[in-house]
């Protein structure tokens, strides 16, 4: 038995994953329209390739990957692209964005598939291959998984772990995926092995998924991957928790898990790395919990795009009394700012929101410095520090008690009894802070640009003067040396003086006189 | 809204007060038991003080009132201010102490949770320091008088000052073993002997106040197992007391009373479990608790043994308090993926 370290503090929040996981995953059917917003990874947009009015095939690349760090996104379906413009899209900032619209002909024709062994393959070729079938993370921060299983920036990498930790209440869309589709994901594990080749591959699941346990050790017979029960407590699935719990490593602040030789991916991002390349099957749908009041709970396959009021209606549609919706679990979740809205790739759960379900929380209280904060903080964090020095807006104080270690897991909010919305107040600093950052970067290079004009106009004007000053000396040294101007000079000196006698003789009037001498001048 | 859109269930400021008075009321049952009806009377002057001060700051700073008063914090204020002091005295003792808490100590320094100084303590340095002389009659322990003053005696008591004919205060108050302890050894004899010879003294310490502190010691158990306090303050505060008080005792056992004696005396144990582990006043670091409750226990045994006053417990807090923000900034724990 491996030994399992800890991380700090945690929590446990009540778990409600048996209302979700009683049914099996469940296909969604095709919408009508789909949305495909371009911003659906970390990292630059994908940029669009299709104009309105393509014609689009199932699993078409319709924007491809810009950068290094980034991902192709595909047609969900075959039909018409009907417009690439601005649309709701689920985003905890409620802003609209830039989606490709697609009108669905109703045919799902597939485009042409081309399977690969990966195993003949070179890594960087299954890399590029990974980019442009849309491979990001599932597990919510959709960070491009070519760019994890890169071997050649980055150093050794001795572990891969794999995250079926699915830490959050009422999420189940992992465990479901576990369930029953647990040799596919194996699958994709070998593919990620093979590119990385780890020493060890470590397989964290939170043990209040016994059968996803089971299945996953099932298909893992005939290979050294190891399947790890790890207790459950939340927040077991954040990355560099499920790390220090399996490895007893600490990711360094500031860093990801490569710079101690372990690469971490997402159980659901497996299982789309094996339909990627075993099967040519971009990222065009994926497993979504449909949870909370709603009258039939249950996992979805959903095409990436359907507006999640569709969803909603899957699940027998809300009950009367739902409020509003949350997106991915209700520790980190946000919420749905519509259900035109479509579903996107790191939408792992959508959770109908009533009254009795979620209460509103008390009146907030003034903090008693109970520290039970600090106590729960997985990033062992001061918390109640934190929200001293947020609220007082001493920011760079916030920034020295690490502010930006942060995971916004929310375990302070849910534990403290004065009901303070702690992590609201470190959004609130961290988004100041980066303004503030904004802003002085925006002056520095103002000042910088303004120093440099003046130093550029000081030295113009000196070059300037400097090259008067050269061009008289030349003048002059030319004048002194050049008989041919002496005798010049002299002819005019001698009209001049000639012009002032003649003027003194006749006494013309001065008027002519003006004209004579300017006359004279050239 | 945004997330967490879950609360933990039952963790409220109120829900935390109310266990740590559920946690004092083994100890005041003990302490009815042992002196009589007069701590029950004092502990009702004491909460009515402190809820009718706190409703009047609430009021004068525009706090809701209903949400706020049924916190639970001002009552345990008037609480520890009540257990700290004798019981049988004037009306107006306990009244001034409350009033100094909830007003001064604790609303004009900002309210709840932005206090420095342990509001109780701060009560009780009041009172110690304006009226001394009736900070030291305490109650003799019911089994030593005969009979014991009823309740309308000890009412006629505290709002008359007046005893029954006949009866002088002397005849029902004493000095605390603590204090015994103090004059005898001054005075060439002893520890053990005294301790032999006076009938104020029990197994531990004081006949009836070492059942209360042990019932403190139970209270403070309770709350370690409902989590409202952790072990930091009160094993530093204990171990270090102990260690001290064992070191003078082994040196010269006859001028110094062992480690249990002292445990069991005075407020030692509601010092360690109940003052000392205050969250507004007291560190926050796990580090910076052992620190705070070592120091509040050495202190609390210097004051004790060496000082002026019959025990230590609120002057040790109060000077550890000022120590406080110190503390909290140099115990600042290693964060997750930094190398401190």
């Amino acid at each position: 038995m491996r030994t399992l370290s800890t991380f700090h503090g945690g929590v446990h929040p009540p778990q409600n994953k048996d209302e979700s996981n009683r049914l099996p995953i469940a296909p969604a059917p095709l919408p009508a329209r789909l949305i495909v917003p371009l911003r659906q990874h970390i990292g630059t947009p994908a940029r669009p390739i299709v104009q309105p009015g393509d014609l689009v095939l199932k699993g078409q690349m319709i924007a491809q990957a810009a950068g290094p760090v980034s991902a192709a996104l595909h047609a969900p379906t075959s039909g018409r692209v009907v417009a690439l413009e601005n649309h709701a899209v689920p985003h905890a900032s409620g802003m609209p964005d830039l989606c490709v619209i697609i009108a669905a002909d109703g045919e799902d024709r597939w485009m042409e598939r081309q399977p690969i062994d990966y195993r003949n393959v070179d890594p960087a070729t299954l890399g590029e291959r990974l980019r442009d079938a849309g491979v990001v993370g599932l597990g919510g921060a959709v960070f491009p998984t070519h760019v994890k299983l890169d071997s050649g920036t980055q150093q050794k990498i001795h572990t891969l772990v794999v995250n079926g930790a699915e830490c959050e209440p009422w999420i189940t869309s992992d465990d479901m995926l576990m369930r029953e589709r647990a040799g596919e994901i194996v699958e994709g594990i070998k593919i990620m092995a093979h590119m990385i080749q780890p020493e060890e591959v470590l397989i964290g699941i939170e043990d209040n998924k016994p059968e996803a346990i089971a299945a996953m050790r099932k298909a893992c017979q005939g290979t050294n991957y190891e399947v790890v029960a790890v207790p459950t407590l939340y927040p077991t699935g954040g990355e560099k928790q499920l790390i220090k719990v399996l490895t007893g490593k600490e990711v360094p602040s500031g860093c990801r898990p490569p710079s101690i030789g372990v690469s971490c991916s997402n159980t659901g991002t497996a299982y789309t790395v094996h339909r990627a390349l075993n099967h040519s099957e971009p990222v065009i749908s994926r497993v979504v919990t449909m949870t909370g009041n709603v009258s039939k709970p249950q996992n979805f396959e959903v095409l990436i795009g359907t507006p999640i009021g569709e969803i909603v209606a899957q699940a027998g549609g809300a009950k009367a009394d739902t409020r509003r919706y949350i997106l991915g679990g209700p520790m980190m979740g946000f919420d749905l700012p519509s259900l035109e809205a479509p579903l996107v790739k790191s939408i792992n759960c959508v959770i109908a929101v009533s009254d009795a379900l979620f209460p509103t929380a008390p009146p907030v209280m003034p903090c008693i410095r109970c520290s039970r904060c600090a106590q729960s903080c997985p990033a062992e964090l001061q918390p109640f520090e934190l929200y001293w020095f947020a609220q007082s807006r001493n920011f760079e104080k916030a920034r020295a008690y690490n502010l930006f270690d942060c995971i916004e897991c929310g375990c302070c909010d849910y534990v403290c009894p004065s009901n303070i919305p702690l992590v609201s107040f470190f959004r609130f600093a961290k988004s100041e802070i980066f303004s503030i950052d904004r802003d002085k970067k925006a002056a520095e290079i103002a000042r910088e640009r303004f120093e440099f004009k003046e130093a550029r106009i000081a030295r113009e004007k000196q070059e300037k003067a400097a090259m008067l000053a050269k061009k008289q000396a030349q003048m002059k040294a030319a004048a002194a040396a050049d008989p041919d101007a002496a005798a010049k000079k002299a002819a005019i000196l001698a009209a001049v003086e000639r012009a002032k006698a003649r003027q003194v003789a006749s006494d013309v009037p001065s008027g002519a006189d003006q004209t004579t001498q300017s006359s004279e001048k050239p | 809204m945004s997330s967490p859109y879950l609360q933990n269930p039952g963790s409220g400021v109120s829900g935390i007060m109310l266990r740590v008075l559920a946690a004092l009321l083994p100890a005041i049952a003990a302490y009815y038991y042992f002196f009589g009806p007069a701590i029950l009377v004092s502990l009702t002057l004491a909460s009515a003080t402190a809820l009718a001060a706190e409703a009047a700051m609430l009021r004068l700073r525009g706090y809701p009132l209903r949400y706020f008063l049924s916190d639970g914090s001002a009552l345990l204020t008037g609480w520890l201010l009540a257990l700290s002091i004798p019981p049988l005295a004037p009306w107006w003792l306990i009244v001034v102490g409350t009033l100094f808490a909830i007003v001064i100590a604790k609303h004009l320094y900002g309210g709840l949770g932005h206090n420095l100084f342990n509001p109780a303590m701060v009560g009780f340095a009041v009172l110690m320091i304006s009226f001394p002389s009736h900070m030291t009659h305490w109650l003799t322990p019911l089994p030593l008088v005969h009979d014991g003053l009823s309740l309308a005696q000890q009412l006629a008591y505290f709002f008359g000052e007046s005893l029954p004919s006949g009866m002088n205060l002397d005849a029902v108050t004493m000095a605390t073993p603590l204090d015994t302890i103090k004059t005898q050894v001054s005075l060439g004899r002893a520890v053990g002997e005294i301790r032999d010879n006076t009938p104020i003294f029990g197994a531990l310490s004081g006949r009836g106040t070492q059942v209360i502190a042990a019932f403190y010691l139970l209270g403070g158990l309770f709350m370690l197992q409902q989590r409202v306090i952790t072990w930091h303050i009160p094993a530093a505060f204990i171990g270090v007391f102990a260690l001290v008080a064992g070191v003078f005792h082994g040196v010269d056992a006859s001028r110094y009373a062992p480690p249990l004696f002292h445990l069991f005396s005075g407020g030692a144990m509601l010092g360690a479990f109940f003052i000392a582990t205050d969250y507004v006043t007291g560190p926050t670091t796990p580090k910076g608790k052992l620190i705070f409750g070592g120091c509040v226990g050495l202190l609390e045994y210097v004051i004790r043994v060496f000082g002026g006053y019959p025990d230590g417990v609120a002057f040790a807090v109060l000077i550890m308090n000022a120590a406080v923000p110190l503390i909290d900034a140099y115990t600042q724990p290693k964060v997750f993926g930094h190398t401190k």
